[in-house]
């Protein structure tokens, strides 16, 4: 297993790194195809339920409820946790969570260790942490192991390598478990990993988690899975440790009915996750762990147009069916949380770094009409545009295009006066200039210019009389 | 009632048939139609890049050419979602208020102001139909497919009413075509691909004509079919409600 | 200060004002046909759901579609004839060459096709996920239309684990083909007590 560095790409921006994705169209056609199909499963599995609109509604208030009343539901899940034998731990950031860590697998003289779907440890690339100090780390879930043996992160959250063709699968495990070379039935590699990732799951004493949802009301905390490798690890392991962004909280227990109902069918369209496993105390003899983990929460949390970002609950719906997620893949947003969510999550994180995300949108909506949870993503990602401006990080080129089409457009005159029809856009509007260098150009063909614009026509016919019948 | 008819500025200088089918049919429809001479744009493509601060002076102009009016209408369903959520003045926000109120994209106006029942109107054509995003999920035109509520369209209603004219059935009712503004160069491999994938569905469902309630949407489809030199054409939803053929 | 007191000060100060918690009360299911219905769910899931009339049934059915020469684990007495009793105390660990094993659960849900049950009817942990195929003995009477009635059923039940457990183990993770036999079973099968 390499250790070290991932492949991060080049450190291009999406549209960079869309147009290289782009360019194996039939690549992209597959990719784009296997993500609408999910998303039509979604809509199938959603119109199961009558009450599906209520049940996001309802969804979506208590989430508003939580990060709204965190603070006294920190207080109460810590205090019941403890109640139930669990040893809590605050993180502030990656690094203190990497520690946490590291510390509990080296008190226990513990080298390796198996880890379940946590996006919340690939943010804080907890593999890599632990890789430096001879702790190796691996992640049972068949896509993130897949990405893992490839040295690449995660592209989607729910379907981690959602981009790769069985073929290139295939050429993986030749070179990493000596399959023969050539094999691709999906069948006959996931029996040849659900071997090798046995033997794993019983010979490693420490076992990671993620939570999709933690009761404050119980102490409790639930992991959904579909493989059932959340579970193998954690039921043979001595020490269990589960990892958490402070807004995975919910306040009672019944409100699981809710969030079990939305989550799988809008994920995947599957009326429940095969396991949907709730830990609450650890087994005779176990350890178990949980940590808290701030990194960046909080600050969105104070963001009175980006706090509802964090009612998320992970499903990965607006990647489904964000039509330039689908044609542009999840490696392009160069971010662990990727599509619409990753956009309005990742500029709270660095905003440098992060600044094209916002503009990887048409703004179209699909995004937060499949939301269990209502999130205003289209709207936000227009505003997170507005602070990107306001702080300096728009392109300049950008500016100054900008600022001249305002000036023409709040003087009619200048307007008026630009000319011949289509004369004031070759000055102002990017998408129109007539030349090679326009990027318009490239792929469509340019509107006609017509002999008269509507204005001049309406200036010129019997202005007010009506049309002849 | 008076109407003060809202011309988006690249309809005004490219597409002005669709003005003009507009301003006709309204007419025919009894309506007292003027149009502003003065009107420039509802400021959007700044906005929509962030710089929404910039588009005061945009904002104030609309105001004073349109505030006399009942009612403003324009057959652009994405200019007119951008009034209705963004028009704000620092001097005159009474008047804002009430120009959001007022402000109406063509096909709505003619569903839910004037409660059109029939038109006298012939196009005999395959017709496929794009929603705009903005005129389905900002103006709410006909029902979202993501959504479990019951399915409605007003622009399909009116096509209805249109003689002899055949509609396709798409695929994907109402996947976003890809030109969103200044993302159609900013990010152009994505903005066409997604194009292309629309103008496939249309095409391959046996359209002549894709027609829309937004001309951006409209042209960069145009764009696309020309370029591959398609006989599909392009045609403003005014157009075949005001077509007489 | 540390991290902990850093933390709840900085959610104290940036925590918008409160909203309200909604009503979700009227969330109710249908129980009319709700046995059929987690059959049909379940079936189509790829797992075998089967009506039976008593555990003399299930014994029969158990010889029938398993080796039980191979190794067979339950918590149920009445078929310690068929299969070997589960330990609690011993290390989950000698629990890994088990063929088939043979659980009851408390409710099962008819929406989605998942069965309930907690680590005190498990007999271990690692027993649901670490056998090659899973079988469950549920009482029809147990049923209950959505996951809202099954919270409601389950309560403030104390256990130290419990789980939903919806069908074979699965993944879809190469292309997006169904596999049934990701990490946990590669069959599941229920049988319902009339």
């Amino acid at each position: 297993m390499k250790n070290g560095n991932m492949k991060q790409g080049n450190k291009k921006d999406h549209p960079a790194l869309a147009e290289a994705f782009i360019k194996d169209e039939e690549r992209v056609d597959w990719h784009d195809g296997a993500l609408w199909y999910i998303r039509e499963k979604r809509d199938i599995a959603s119109r199961q339920i009558p009450e599906w609109e209520s049940l996001r509604e309802a969804a979506s208030e208590i989430k508003s409820n939580v990060i709204s009343n965190l603070h006294n539901y920190l207080l109460q899940f810590e205090n019941n946790l403890i109640k139930n034998g669990i040893i809590v731990h605050w993180a502030d950031n990656a690094e203190e969570h990497n520690e946490i860590v590291y510390s509990i697998l080296k008190a226990k003289e513990i080298n390796q260790m198996v880890k379940s779907k946590s996006m919340l440890t690939e943010e804080c690339q907890l593999n890599e942490y632990l890789a430096e100090r001879g702790i190796d780390v691996i992640n049972s879930d068949l896509g993130e192991y897949i990405q893992q043996i490839d040295n690449e992160p995660p592209s989607h959250i729910v379907l981690p390598c959602i981009h790769k063709r069985k073929e290139e699968i295939g050429e993986l495990f030749h070179e990493h478990l000596g399959t023969e070379k050539g094999l691709s039935d999906p069948t006959l590699l996931t029996r040849v990993a659900r071997k090798h990732l046995r033997n794993i799951f019983l010979s490693r004493r420490a076992a990671l988690t993620g939570v999709n949802f933690a009761v404050a009301e119980t102490g409790e905390y639930v992991v959904c899975t579909n493989e059932g490798n959340a579970d193998m690890g954690a039921h043979l392991s001595e020490v269990q440790i589960a990892s958490m962004g402070l807004e995975k909280l919910i306040p009672q227990k019944k409100h699981l009915g809710v969030f079990l109902r939305l989550l799988a069918r809008s994920a995947t369209g599957q009326p429940i996750t095969i396991y949907s496993s709730h830990y609450k105390k650890p087994r005779e003899g176990q350890e178990m762990h949980l940590i808290l983990v701030d990194a960046g929460r909080t600050r969105q949390l104070g963001r009175a147009d980006f706090k509802d970002s964090l009612k998320c609950i992970k499903c990965g719906a607006c990647m489904n069916t964000c039509p330039v997620y689908r044609k542009s893949g999840g490696l392009s947003y160069h971010n662990t949380i990727s599509g619409p969510i990753g956009a309005i999550l990742a500029p709270n994180l660095d905003i440098k770094k992060h600044a094209d995300l916002p503009y990887a949108s048409t703004l179209c909506g699909s995004c937060s009409n499949v939301c269990p949870v209502k999130i205003n993503i289209h709207e936000q990602l227009y505003k997170w545009r507005q602070v990107i401006v306001k702080e300096g990080y728009a392109a300049n080129t950008k500016a100054m295009t900008m600022k001249a089409m305002a000036w023409t457009l709040s003087s009619p005159n200048t307007f008026t006066n630009a000319g011949k029809a289509g004369r004031w856009f070759l000055h102002n509007i990017p998408f129109v200039i007539n030349n090679k260098f326009n990027l318009w150009y490239k792929q469509r063909e340019m509107p006609e210019s017509p002999k008269e614009s509507f204005a001049e026509w309406y200036a010129k016919s019997e202005a007010g009389k009506p049309a002849k019948t | 009632m008076t109407v003060g008819l809202f011309i988006p500025c690249y309809v005004n200088q490219f597409y002005p048939d669709a003005g003009k089918a507009t301003l006709q049919l309204l007419q025919k429809l009894g309506v007292d139609v003027k149009y502003p001479r003065k009107q420039t744009c509802c400021g959007q493509p700044m906005a929509n890049s962030g710089f929404e601060h910039l588009s005061q002076g945009c904002n104030d102009l609309f105001i004073e050419n349109f505030a006399a009016f009942d009612y403003i209408v324009a057959p652009s369903a994405s200019c007119v979602l951008h009034i209705k959520d963004h028009l704000h003045s620092h001097e005159n926000e009474e008047q804002a208020l009430t120009i959001r109120n007022k402000v109406y994209e063509l096909v709505e106006f003619l569903t839910d102001i004037l409660n059109v029942e029939n038109l006298d109107a012939t196009f005999p054509y395959k017709v496929s139909l794009h929603h705009s995003c903005h005129g389905l999920r900002g103006l709410h035109l006909a029902q979202m497919s993501e959504l479990n509520s019951p399915p409605y369209s007003k622009p399909q209603r009116l096509l209805d009413m249109v003689k002899g004219l055949q509609q396709v059935t798409l695929d994907r009712a109402d996947e976003c075509c890809g030109f969103g503004g200044t993302f159609c160069v900013a990010e152009e491999a994505v903005s066409v691909k997604m194009g292309k994938d629309r103008v496939r569905d249309h095409t391959k469902n046996g359209a002549e004509y894709i027609t829309s309630s937004d001309l951006s949407c409209l042209m960069h489809l145009e764009g696309i079919l020309q370029r591959s030199k398609s006989e599909v054409k392009i045609v403003h939803i005014a157009e075949i409600l005001n077509s007489t053929l | 200060m540390n991290t902990r007191e850093k933390i709840l000060q900085a959610v104290l100060k940036n925590q918008p004002q409160t909203t309200p918690l909604p009503d979700i009360s009227n969330f109710k299911g249908d129980h009319t046909d709700a046995v059929q219905k987690y059959i049909n769910v379940f079936n189509a899931i790829g797992g075998v759901a089967l009506l039976v009339d008593d555990i003399a049934e299930v014994k029969v059915l158990i010889n029938k579609n398993f080796d039980v020469n191979k190794r067979t684990v339950t918590t149920l007495p009445e078929l310690g004839d068929v299969a070997e009793l589960i330990s609690g105390t011993v290390n989950p660990h000698t629990y890994e060459d088990i063929e088939l094993a043979i659980l009851q659960a408390q409710l099962f849900v008819a929406e989605n096709g998942a069965v309930w049950l907690t680590d005190q009817l498990m007999g271990q942990r690692i027993i649901p996920y670490i056998c090659q195929h899973l079988a469950v003995v549920v009482s029809a009477a147990s049923i209950v239309p959505t996951l809202h009635e099954a919270y409601e059923k389950i309560g403030t039940d104390d256990y130290g684990f419990g789980g939903f457990i919806g069908g074979p183990s699965k993944t879809a993770d190469i292309e997006q083909a169904l596999v049934l036999g990701a990490h946990g079973p590669l069959t599941m099968t229920v049988f319902i007590l009339r």
